[in-house]
């Protein structure tokens, strides 16, 4: 049987089936961890950066492409994983934003540039969308995220830190 | 995973011994996997939530760092013997204590939150400057790993720094604490700038000058401690040896932990 090349383009469209297993909502794409995809007669080569250097999820998030991949026909896939630029929340889609704050998650508010003091920052609450919100911890229930609470409603929330 | 896991004696073990770019890979990654265990230890048991939380991401950070330096030795290890089978597992289960080559002070006992937390103060302001520096390494594959860490290295500068100046800000007592925690612990913060032979052997790739990385320091406690209400103590920091594989007795309890699995049942996997 003769080798197809499968188009970048395909490859791209079944990563982004590929879900974080930490946030369920956004796709490894929706997160800016897919870096390159390479395509041979072969099958491919998937460039991938962590977000935190002790994510759990990265080795979940490799088996899952794999298996993704798979299923489209593409047995021989090669995960690399590089470092630098290091990953950061300016990679994020706008579309994956909206689908963090619809999901109960306040997105990353700013770039990482503008070098914003997270005790200064008021991410809307995505419960009743007040901005009268203050940080209980820098740190949450994962290592990407914070803990706010809403002054309004009361409710807490994770808030998506820049990073 | 394999079947059968290679002892890191021997080949392995004389590789590491005849490349001081080796041994400054395993140093940085010790550091962080010791650290880590460490600060791990607390899970479950922090003060309050939020705090346990947060002591247990630094801990994941730590030990992610880890496993970038390990995996990168062991590829570089791998890569002048192909026939042997190393991956950052035989680096972190099956080295002894005397292979270890962390600091003093990342080993010994957590003690109480002062000491914890300013534990941490010293080794993050530490990193904070060694791994800016080490950004700039020519060595491409350890400045990635020293851009990635030094994002989250930031966080727990902040988050330490905040405890000191909160406990030696506070009440009687939380001054009181720290004071004890700085007495114990201030002979032990000066290894970390005495300069190792692989240091120095490496300098020109790592670009680390530890005689500047001293002079930062200092003033970063000066400010850090007038903020606490604390002296920076006037005594020598004498102890020294971590970085040369001599430990305390610590090191040897928590190797016996953490390696107990990989020993008892090598290549055991989930
Ligand atoms: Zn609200």
């Amino acid at each position: 049987m003769e080798a197809i090349i499968q188009p970048t383009a395909a490859i791209w469209k079944v990563l982004e089936t590929v879900c974080d297993p930490e946030v369920p909502v956004l796709t490894i794409v929706d997160l800016g961890i897919v870096r390159d995809v390479q395509t041979s007669e072969k099958g491919a080569v998937i460039t991938i950066t962590p977000t935190y250097s002790g994510c759990p999820a990265m080795d979940v998030i490799r088996i899952q492409i794999k298996m993704a991949l798979a299923e489209a026909g593409i047995k021989e896939v090669e995960i690399k994983q590089i470092l630098s630029p290091a990953w950061t929340t300016d990679w994020m889609s706008e579309e994956g934003k909206k689908k963090l704050h619809a999901y109960g998650i306040a997105p990353p508010q700013y770039k990482v540039k503008d070098d914003a003091n997270i005790e200064d920052t008021h991410p809307p609450c995505p419960q009743c969308n007040s901005v009268d919100t203050r940080l209980v911890s820098e740190f949450g229930s994962t290592a990407c995220k914070a803990l706010f609470q809403c002054n309004d409603c009361l409710e807490p929330f994770d808030y998506f830190k820049c990073h | 995973m394999s079947q059968t896991m290679i002892q890191y004696e021997g080949k392995i073990a004389q590789i590491v011994q005849e490349d001081p770019m080796l041994q400054f890979l395993l140093y940085a990654g010790d550091n962080a996997l010791i650290t880590g265990h460490r600060c791990s230890e607390w899970c479950g048991h922090g003060p309050i939530l939020e705090q346990d939380i947060a002591i247990s991401n630094i801990a994941l950070d730590y030990i992610g760092a880890a496993r970038n330096f390990y995996q990168l030795a062991a590829t570089r290890i791998q890569a002048k013997d192909p026939s042997l089978e190393v991956t950052e597992d035989t680096l972190a289960y099956l080295r002894d204590a005397w292979d270890f080559k962390n600091l003093l002070i990342a080993e010994l006992p957590n003690g109480d939150w002062a000491q914890t937390t300013i534990r941490v103060y010293f080794i993050s302001s530490f990193q904070w400057l060694f791994y800016q520096q080490l950004t700039q390494s020519s060595d491409a594959d350890v400045a990635a790993i020293a851009e990635k860490t030094l994002k989250e290295v930031k966080y727990h500068l902040r988050w330490s720094r905040e405890w000191v100046i909160r406990l030696g800000d506070g009440t009687e007592e939380s001054a009181k604490r720290l004071r004890q925690a700085l007495t114990f612990l201030w002979p032990f913060t000066g290894e970390a700038f005495k300069e190792a032979s692989y240091e120095t052997a490496t300098s020109s790739a790592t670009t680390i000058q530890l005689a500047k990385l001293h002079e930062l320091w200092k003033q970063e406690l000066q400010e850090v401690f007038a903020e606490a209400g604390l002296e920076v103590p006037t005594q020598q920091a004498f102890q020294s040896g971590g970085k040369t594989g001599k430990h305390t007795e610590y090191l040897g309890y928590i190797l016996a932990e953490m390696q107990f699995l990989q020993r008892a049942y090598p290549g055991a996997s989930w």
